[in-house]
């Protein structure tokens, strides 16, 4: 499937008609819900406190209802204007901002108890335009955002990285910021439900560190071994021995690299013709 | 946008840092809307508020009359006063002005424009 960021930016891609998917589309409305869910409980915020939460990328306010059933008060921003018609439409609690969020925010120093934001980053390491730089855009944002939460405040971001050079990129421009923490992923090992969170923490209220949280679907089921990871290119490969001057070299396919090929054909379902003395043995020189 | 968000926000425009707070609001269209009262709320927020700002935006706006500095956070009465300026009363129509660099953020809808030119980021 394309990406969407490919095709437009966002403030052309989710038009009217994009929008009313987030109103009438119950499936998307149901993984929204559940990527807010699963980010409020990575924003682990005191137990029946109500705060003060920033929704980043907020559309049509479908993570805020999340939050309002929470019983937070949200404050959310978007750059697209037909997803905050829908939100008013659906007549949301919180308070919307049409802002694009590389321009910086605009908020005065400790104002929010945490932020959250489902499927936004990504947007910005496009250079929609010209004068868009990815990484001064990123910075910019990362920067204005640490000020903008209290002292170890935490932000949790959901986003689909197009390439590991997009989440380096995002996760060093956090950390520059001056955020902490890292990268939490989700069913690492399956392709559909793997969900990749930045949990970032903006200091701590007792300058002790604070462990990341644990991934969902990391654990293997009984009895299993977790599998090991062998590097293969780590380590030079032996070297053949040296021959000497006219001495004949030695033949590359030999017996071990007949049986060796024809394990693997073996294992493959191929046919493969039976072993035997005669296997991989030198014609006589009578023939 | 209701006023506790208000009171939080500053002029996002690069360089400026002078008089960047609070926006002023011109014009403005205000609209009340029933907020369910949580005093814990309003309790956690009394610290993070600028309370100059707070008065001098209400009282620019002419909704009920704040006083000089903040109450006693156990007074019913006042929790009371404080919640309804600060999450029932909505601006809906209008705009805010930067006081330092004079940009002009329209509000349509309930929904300010934030949006700014490449030159002011």
């Amino acid at each position: 499937m394309s990406r969407p960021e490919h095709t437009a930016p966002p403030e052309i891609f989710y038009n009217e008609s994009e929008a009313t998917k987030y109103t009438q589309n119950s499936r998307i409305m149901q993984i929204q819900a559940d990527m807010t869910t699963r980010a409020l409980e990575l924003l682990s915020l005191p137990p029946d406190e109500p705060c003060y939460l920033l929704d980043i990328g907020c559309g049509s306010g479908l993570s805020g209802e999340v939050l309002e059933v929470e019983g937070h008060v949200w404050v959310g921003l978007d750059i697209s204007e037909a997803m905050l018609d829908v939100a008013n439409e659906r007549e949301v609690e919180g308070d919307l901002f049409l802002h694009d969020i590389g321009h910086g925010l605009g908020f005065r120093p400790g104002t929010f108890d945490g932020c959250i934001s489902v499927s936004v980053l990504q947007w910005l390491c496009n250079a929609d335009r010209s004068s868009h730089v990815p990484k001064r855009r990123l910075a910019r944002f990362f920067t204005t955002l640490y000020s903008s939460l209290t002292r170890g405040g935490r932000a949790v971001f959901q986003f689909y990285p197009e390439n590991p050079d997009q989440v380096e990129l995002i996760v060093s421009s956090a950390m520059v910021a001056g955020f902490t923490g890292g990268l939490v992923v989700d069913y690492p090992n399956s392709t559909r439900a793997k969900k990749y969170f930045l949990v970032l923490f903006a200091g701590s209220p007792d300058n002790s560190s604070q462990p990341l949280p644990q991934a969902l679907g990391t654990d293997l089921p009984q009895g299993t071994e977790p599998s090991q990871i062998v590097n293969a290119s780590a380590g030079r490969r032996p070297r053949p021995e040296k021959r000497g001057k006219g001495q004949k070299r030695k033949s590359v396919k030999d017996r071990d690299y007949i049986m060796r090929k024809k394990e693997l054909n073996k294992r493959r379902g191929k046919d493969v013709p039976l072993d035997s003395k005669y296997t991989g043995r030198k014609r006589s020189g009578r023939f | 946008m209701r006023l506790i968000t208000h009171n939080m926000l500053q002029c996002p425009v690069k360089g400026c840092s002078k008089d960047n707070f609070p926006l002023r609001i011109e014009d403005a269209e205000i609209e009340n809307a029933d907020a369910d009262f949580n005093p814990q709320f309003l309790k956690r927020m009394l610290d993070r508020i600028a309370w100059g700002a707070l008065v001098q935006t209400s009282f620019s706006l002419g909704v009920a009359k704040l006083p000089e500095s903040p109450g006693d956070p156990n007074d019913d009465e006042f929790l009371q006063t404080l919640h309804h300026v600060l999450l029932e009363t909505r601006v809906k129509e209008g705009r805010m002005v930067c006081n330092g660099c004079g940009h002009v953020y329209p509000i349509r809808e309930g929904i300010p424009n934030m949006l700014l030119q490449e030159n002011e980021v």
